[in-house]
């Protein structure tokens, strides 16, 4: 499917070029959160790296930060105005959004979700994104492995990422959560379990200041905590050292879901114990292509089958496989790892 | 003349003035706590305090009102402790400012990118953080005494500036904890902790940190400065009347960049004890000190008309914030009530500063 796509992307970029010695040259905009995260950093990367490939001329935008929604809107009207044919697009607000991006679309743009879904996900002409229930799943599963039979007595703190539960969010923590089984009652809503092995949830912005603060309410809460699912490395790091401050760094599991070299590096340093990694290198790479696609023929992108969006590709990074959880080594992660 | 002096004396003892006694009287035991609050501006937001923990205590038990809780609570406020006392000399000057989380963070990255990427020793990194957040807030100051530019303004282009800096500088990487740990544990010095009544294996007890003893340390040298020398005396002259202060011979311009300085020099030293708190230095930590800092400042009592209030009061007040974030946490309340919470306490304490205010008109 991956192959089918690059391939129809192959073939656009050739005729692409031939439209460009026509004078009609094609262009593109990139529209992220923010320009200074390095996970937007990379992919704008790919996504500049792609466009080269194509030859086609690529606009990028960003948020000044995180929530930055007006940025975003006048850069979607930029985008329109410039006479673009495709927009990749990582929403801060996903369902406010929607209105400029309807408005992109009856202009005749592509408009691609990469990394965040759009609230409803079907506001996109497409998503090319990870698979972040997936992630957390298989950080789940390899947590229960790891602890074996101490999985049923397992005391277990979720470091998410906002009060206000975006979509990320609750797909990776409801993911680990069924990964570890446990029932997760509303998949839609994190901390309505009733699963007494649950501590407690607590948001932590995902940076390591929010993991150190919400750890160490959690510890307030019950000292027995020995599970620690976190939103992101960072607040994986945040998390440990409020373990490492009260001498328990050695007997709590950290789990968390990016793949920045950092974090992976945090694996093979025994801060994290498994991290899900994702690939915002190629989800613009991937974008980039399919708005080449689309504008010598129109070619709309497909989802992954029984998805309802392109599954860009998760790997679990440990340096202790378990049976049964697919995973890759620190090496391997630390070759594909970004920022 | 000697016949209008009969006059006043005739009117004195006329029935009238008893009812205005009477009256003044029963006005008299409020003007008297008003007076004391005049006086003594801490006293309010040490009594929010004293009750909140007892309050607290009550409401969770032992869960709360233990060392381990209490002692937490205090490396939770450290940070913002410390950028609160700068920021209670500005705003004792009738100044704001902005900038102080930005310069606190890009301070913090200095110190660990010249460690790091330039190889420099770690001392002369630290210093260098230092003597830069001591430079922007020199430049702040410039900017507002002779530039007569107004504060809000500076420290809003300045706080754009220094983060945008940051992010640039730093490429928005981590340097991370177990790195520093190896190769520079000076940047984590304030992160040091050290435990008083803890149980065999180390747990439980008291539990502080370096960087909470350079609050509380910070918070008493800028306590005796302010009340005992003539420099902290010029600084609540400023701010209450500059044009007073500088017909009765105080260097206005002098004393404004000077309180600037400091205060960038502080924010740097939050800096550095920030690094201790998150093990890393991070560049997208410390967003919101500039707000939460001025809220510490208003809680804890001091005027934003500049002139009054204790430097205490914000010590105070980032404890009060700190007490009602762990204490709402602990009970499993939504973390909102606790911005709401605090919204209320910060609208109650600038009416109750506008009340205190008419004393002294």
């Amino acid at each position: 499917m991956k192959k089918l796509l690059i391939g129809t992307a192959l073939a656009a970029i050739t005729t692409a070029g031939s439209a460009m010695a026509d004078g009609h040259a094609i262009s593109a905009c990139l529209i992220t959160k923010t320009d200074t995260n390095p996970f937007f950093v990379k992919m704008r990367e790919g996504a500049e790296a792609a466009a080269a490939e194509a030859g086609i001329t690529l606009r990028s935008y960003a948020g000044q930060v995180d929530g930055d929604h007006e940025t975003q809107v006048a850069a979607i009207e930029t985008c329109i105005l410039d006479g673009a044919s495709g927009i990749l697009l990582t929403a801060s607000d996903t369902s406010s959004i929607v209105g400029a991006v309807t408005q992109a679309r009856e202009a005749g743009l592509l408009v691609i979700a990469l990394d965040t879904p759009l609230n409803p996900i079907d506001a996109a002409d497409a998503t090319f994104a990870t698979d972040n229930f997936l992630a957390g799943e298989l950080i789940g599963q390899w947590a229960a492995a790891t602890l074996g039979d101490g999985a049923a007595s397992a005391r277990i703190a979720m470091l998410d990422l906002a009060v206000s539960q975006p979509t990320v969010g609750v797909l990776r923590d409801q993911g680990f959560l069924q990964g570890f089984g446990i029932d997760l009652a509303d998949p839609n809503v994190n901390g309505d379990e009733d699963d007494a092995r649950i501590v407690g949830n607590d948001v932590t912005a995902g940076n390591e200041e929010g993991g150190r603060k919400a750890m160490e309410n959690l510890l307030a809460v019950d000292p027995s905590v020995n599970v620690v699912y976190t939103i992101n490395e960072p607040a994986a790091a945040g998390a440990y050292e409020a373990l490492k401050s009260i001498g328990r760094e050695n007997d709590v599991l950290i789990v968390s879901v990016d793949g920045g070299c950092p974090g992976v590096q945090n694996i093979a340093d025994g801060v994290i114990g498994a991290t899900a990694q994702q690939y915002p290198l190629q989800m613009a790479a991937l974008g980039i292509q399919a708005i080449a696609a689309f504008a010598v023929d129109g070619t709309l992108p497909e989802n992954t089958e029984g998805k309802d969006f392109f599954d860009t590709g998760v790997a679990l990074v440990t340096d202790q496989p378990v049976d049964g959880v697919e995973s890759i080594s620190v090496e391997e992660g630390m070759a594909l790892c970004w920022g | 003349m000697s016949g209008n002096s009969d006059d006043y004396e005739a009117a004195l003892k006329s029935p009238a003035p008893e009812t205005v006694a009477t009256f003044s009287e029963r006005k008299g035991a409020l003007a008297h706590l008003q007076h004391a609050l005049h006086v003594n501006p801490a006293l309010i937001p040490l009594f929010v305090l004293v009750v909140s923990i007892i309050l607290f205590g009550l409401l969770l038990g032992s869960k709360f009102f233990s060392p381990f809780a209490l002692t937490l609570i205090l490396q939770q406020v450290q940070i913002v402790g410390i950028v609160a006392a700068a920021q209670s000399l500005v705003i004792l000057t009738a100044g704001i400012d902005l900038s102080v989380g930005a310069i606190a963070v890009l301070s913090s990255v200095i110190m660990g990118q010249f460690t790091f990427r330039y190889g420099l020793p770690v001392e002369v990194a630290v210093a260098a953080g230092l003597i830069f957040g001591t430079l922007i807030g020199s430049v702040n100051g410039w900017l507002i005494a002779a530039m007569k530019l107004p504060p809000f303004i500076v420290t809003l282009g300045m706080w754009q500036i220094v983060l945008a800096a940051n992010f640039l500088y730093s490429k928005n990487a981590t340097i991370r904890s177990q790195d520093i740990e190896q190769q520079a544990p000076l940047l984590q010095f304030l992160g040091t902790t050290f435990n008083i009544g803890a149980d065999a294996d180390g747990r439980g007890g008291a539990t502080f940190t370096y960087g909470v003893i350079a609050m509380v340390l910070i918070f008493a040298v800028l306590s005796y400065i302010l009340s005992q020398t003539a420099w902290g005396r010029h600084v609540y002259a400023v701010g209450d009347d500059p044009e007073a202060a500088q017909l009765s011979g105080v260097n206005v311009k002098r004393t404004i960049i000077s309180v600037y300085a400091v205060t960038g020099f502080i924010c740097a030293i939050a800096g550095w004890a920030l690094i201790g708190r998150i093990g890393s230095v991070s560049p997208t930590s410390g967003q919101l000190l500039n707000i939460e800092s001025i809220t510490a400042v208003v809680i804890g009592g001091i005027s934003l008309f500049g002139g009054r209030g204790s430097i205490m009061g914000p010590l105070f007040g980032a404890l009060i914030v700190g007490v009602f974030t762990l204490g709402l946490r602990l009970a499993g309340a939504d973390a909102q009530w606790t911005f709401l919470l605090i919204g209320a306490l910060i609208i109650g304490a600038v009416a109750v500063d506008q009340w205190i205010r008419k004393v002294s008109a």
